[in-house]
């Protein structure tokens, strides 16, 4: 991070007022720290996307092929007879500016063409130039008449200002919340994304993702042994902490649920301490329920990357886990901590790869109760599954091991503005820790800011972007933190756990992250435990260390 | 600097001129009288029309809802039905507040940085309360005025007028709904003007609608409070065209028929601008959907079958390393040394459950 300016020179860069030259006139810079490398091409062509080929942003020439413009406005045509939100998000915009300062890129930036309705304007302003009436009459004017309208020719420049400015877009949909239209500035991000994809104008940290999720399972290309190495070395973990051996099952047929979460769980702290988390929760419910659930490594990721290339890309990624359930013969999937991951699930799959009538209506084998919200997709979020056995009282907890904690919640944007989920993280998170305290009111909730770097932008090279990104959800735990002395941050997303690590480090380094089910087994009793003295990352706990503690 | 709302106003200029001076050239007045109203009236209703159902005939092949509260989960969870309705019920309500009071709006906030590293939200009314104003401001103008195509005026009609005129000042007594048309739309100009932000990206065709509505009401006002025009012969007049009778009145000046131009231009305009929100609003899809698509299946339209990595590819590639891991397999590798007693048929599933 040596290239990254300090938070100080980073606050005192932003815009305060967009320069005197229209937008239009402002040539786009591709600025090193705020993009991402182009695509593999090995990984490119291992999906069989379309022109697989070495090539760099900073370049002049971007050896697209010939007939670029055609192929974009082919697919254009093709969108926005497909999409009914394409065709009406790009004709009633008003250009009211409510969404400007809901953007986290935006607020961190100061770029105007950050705010979503410029975003938008980069892909409406060729739409009206070559889909519109109006556009193809006023522009037979003459030019000058097509910018007064709004209007551009699709350029190389105009080209190149999609790829940057559609990759500094999480997706996280915030400002949709306030568009007096519900415009969804994240759709026009997946839309335009998509025909960048046509010409293979891809970045590297989607592409070699989706490829390696493609072949192994998984995004970070774990195969199948490795994957239960890394499980079985989580294992010993909880083996040294507890004193308890679990002994998770994977791929095995017959099992009643198949459990999928994100592969980044199983990879880098403090996800792996999430995993452990869920590892030692299927433990407990198995030892005292007879609790009967599989892992997977042929679906062992929940994440899917191919929603940040195309719904094609999603839907060839996503297909593993219906195909994974139906081959193993469970009864329904149990989804584990993840952002988009749960977007796709909740609106996307069933439609996609369903009907799953090969699955049956999930039902807590515990409880007994029946998530009829999940009756179709027969997918359940852990957050969901946990609330309802706490609720009934089936978890052994002693939150007093959480009392170092002092916890706040970062809702994430896909479980929030998505589905929902607002509640039922709470409701666990209060049953497991003494010391909650929630952010400010327009920071949480539906109205949450992005950890900044979702939407496969949670690369190394762009880091300035991200910590620009990052600053709005950063600066509201700095609150907390100030006032009600926080130092740790939940959250229920894999991507949240990576990239708010890094922002915390760089915003507020006192505050720590983790996972929800990490804080749930953290306080969860095991039958047979041994007197809990570390928690899951292996820190001693304050007031209950053994005899050689300091 | 973004001068393109100098553009718009000159043309909103040069189309008053057009109609003040047109009207007194032979013919003006059929012109712009009853010519052009017809036909800004028909491309109003064919172009509105064509939009609407071009919108309608195209696939929502995904449900994608923005969610703004409690998702419908866990009975003991208390679900928020109108921000994120499960039910039919539900979006109808969504929809109404959308639509009549501008819901998402009035959550609008204004986010600043204070004191150099603190980020501060404040709620922004004023967008809110002055898009409000102008769009009931105008809904009640554009009632009020259907007393001149209707005879006799309904009662509700007149109710209309003695509510909108409550404050009982001046003579004609004044419309409230005219002035406050008036403040509202100058409001969304400055405010377009003075927002840097906003400023740099309002196009042309964010100006002129304004100007147009701006004339359309200055030259009301006119008409009715200062130059007090002849109503008896603008009702024969409008009687006029809506019964095909035509009936060019004596004595109305150039100021009426600018008035209707303006109205003519709006209309004839509205299908190919902006302006067709007012029908989108009703077909966005992350407002008008319930957000059950895990309950009940969204069916695509277009869903087309894709190529997948099977289990089988998967397994044929990992095989030996899956078998020697201990994980259970579909198919056992091909015996190559003769004889091994590694076969973990551990597929032998459910004898220990239940």
């Amino acid at each position: 991070m040596s290239d990254v300016p300090t938070p100080e020179e980073l606050l005192s860069s932003i815009e305060p007022k967009p320069s005197a030259t229209g937008w239009m006139d402002t040539p786009v810079e591709i600025k090193k720290g705020m993009y991402c490398y182009a695509s593999n091409p090995k990984s490119v062509e291992y999906v069989g996307l379309p022109y697989p080929r070495q090539w760099n942003p900073k370049d002049d020439d971007w050896q697209l092929p010939e007939n670029w413009q055609e192929i974009i406005s082919k697919g254009f045509r093709e969108r926005l007879d497909r999409f009914r939100s394409v065709k009406i998000f790009m004709d009633i915009c008003v250009r009211c500016g409510a969404c400007a300062d809901k953007c986290h890129f935006f607020i961190g930036s100061g770029d105007p063409k950050n705010m979503p309705v410029l975003r938008a304007e980069l892909l409406r302003s060729v739409y009206r130039n070559d889909f519109t009436t109006v556009g193809k009459i006023i522009g037979s004017i003459g030019k000058n008449f097509k910018k007064v309208i709004g209007a551009r020719e699709l350029t190389l420049d105009v080209l190149k200002e999609w790829w940057y400015y559609l990759f500094q877009c999480s997706e996280c949909r915030r400002c949709s919340v306030f568009c007096p239209y519900g415009i969804y500035t994240a759709e026009i991000t997946i839309f335009g994304r998509e025909l960048l994809n046509l010409i293979g104008l891809n970045i590297d940290w989607v592409a070699t993702p989706v490829s390696n999720c493609y072949r192994t399972g998984n995004h970070l290309g774990i195969q199948p042994h490795a994957y239960k190495d890394m499980m079985d070395f989580f294992t010993d973990d909880i083996e040294d902490i507890t004193g308890v051996r679990v002994d998770p099952s994977f791929n095995r047929k017959g099992a009643e649920i198949l459990f999928i979460t994100p592969s980044g769980d199983v990879f880098a702290d403090p996800g792996t301490f999430t995993c452990m988390g869920y590892m030692m929760l299927f433990h407990f419910l198995q030892e005292k329920y007879g609790f009967d659930i599989t892992w997977s490594t042929y679906a062992s990721e929940g994440g899917n990357f191919g929603f940040f290339t195309s719904h094609e890309t999603m839907k060839r990624l996503n297909a593993k886990m219906y195909a994974e359930a139906k081959r193993l013969g469970v009864k329904w999937i149990l989804g584990g901590e993840c952002g988009h991951m749960w977007r796709i699930v909740h609106q996307y799959m069933d439609t996609m790869n369903g009907p799953a009538d090969f699955l049956e209506e999930p039902v807590s084998p515990i409880t007994g109760t029946k998530f009829e919200n999940a009756k179709a997709t027969k997918m359940v979020h852990i957050a969901e599954f946990m609330a309802d056995l706490i609720k009934h009282d089936k978890l052994d907890l002693d939150p007093s091991r959480n009392d170092h904690l002092r916890v706040t919640y970062h809702d994430s944007c896909n479980t929030s503005r998505v589905m929902g989920l607002l509640e039922e993280p709470r409701y666990v998170i209060e049953n497991v820790c003494n010391n909650f305290y929630e952010m400010p009111v327009n920071c949480i909730r539906e109205q949450t800011f992005c950890c900044g770097s979702g939407s496969g932008l949670n690369a190394g090279e762009n880091m300035e972007l991200r910590m620009q990104g990052g600053l709005p959800r950063a600066n509201a735990v700095k609150y907390v933190h100030e006032k009600h002395d926080v130092n740790m941050l939940a959250c229920i997303c894999a991507i949240d756990r990576a990239a708010l690590t890094t922002s915390m480090e760089y915003w507020v380094p006192e505050v720590e992250v983790t996972g929800l089910t990490e804080m749930v087994s953290n306080a969860l009793i095991l039958p047979g435990e041994r007197e809990r003295d570390m928690n899951l990352r292996s820190e001693e706990l304050p007031g209950m260390e053994g005899d050689d503690a300091e | 600097m973004n001068l393109n709302y100098l553009y718009s106003l000159i043309v909103v200029i040069v189309l008053f001129l057009l109609a003040y001076v047109g009207v007194a050239l032979p013919g003006g007045k059929t012109l712009f009288g009853v010519i052009i109203p017809y036909l800004a009236i028909i491309t109003f209703i064919v172009g509105f029309c064509l939009r609407v159902v071009g919108w309608a005939r195209l696939p929502v092949p995904f449900r994608i809802p923005t969610t703004c509260g409690q998702q419908k989960s866990l009975p003991w969870i208390k679900s928020a039905n109108i921000d994120n309705p499960s039910t039919t019920g539900g979006v109808i309500l969504r929809m109404i507040l959308e639509i009549v009071f501008f819901r998402s709006l009035f959550r609008n906030t204004k986010c600043e940085l204070k004191e150099g590293d603190k980020l501060s939200y404040e709620w922004e009314k004023w967008l809110w309360m002055g898009s409000l104003a102008f769009h009931w401001a105008f809904f009640t103008v554009l009632v009020r005025h259907m007393r001149f195509f209707l005879e006799p005026v309904p009662a509700c009609l007149q109710l209309l007028d003695k509510l909108d005129g409550f404050l009982q000042i001046a003579l004609p007594g004044l419309m409230l709904s005219g002035a406050v048309l008036l403040a509202a739309v100058i409001f969304l100009f400055l405010r377009r003007l003075w927002i840097p932000h906003v400023r740099y990206i309002s196009l042309a065709s964010d100006f002129f609608p304004l100007f147009l509505i701006m004339g359309i009401a200055i030259t009301g006002i006119l008409m009715r409070y200062f130059t007090k025009v002849d109503i008896v012969g603008i009702k024969e007049f409008t009687m006029g065209l809506v019964t095909f009778n035509f009936h060019i009145p004596e004595g109305v000046g150039g100021l009426f028929y600018t008035h209707l131009f303006f109205v003519s231009i709006l209309f004839a305009y509205f299908p190919f601008s902006k302006l067709m929100h007012l029908g989108g609003i009703f077909m966005s899809p992350t407002r008008n959907l319930t957000t059950n698509s895990r309950e009940k299946r969204h069916a695509n339209p277009w869903n087309y079958p894709v190529k997948v990595h099977t289990y089988q590819q998967y397994e044929d590639e990992f095989r030996e390393k899956m078998v020697e891991a201990g994980l259970p397999v579909e198919k056992m590798p091909e015996p190559e040394p003769p004889e091994e007693p590694v076969a973990p048929e551990e597929p032998e599933d459910s004898e220990e459950k239940e």
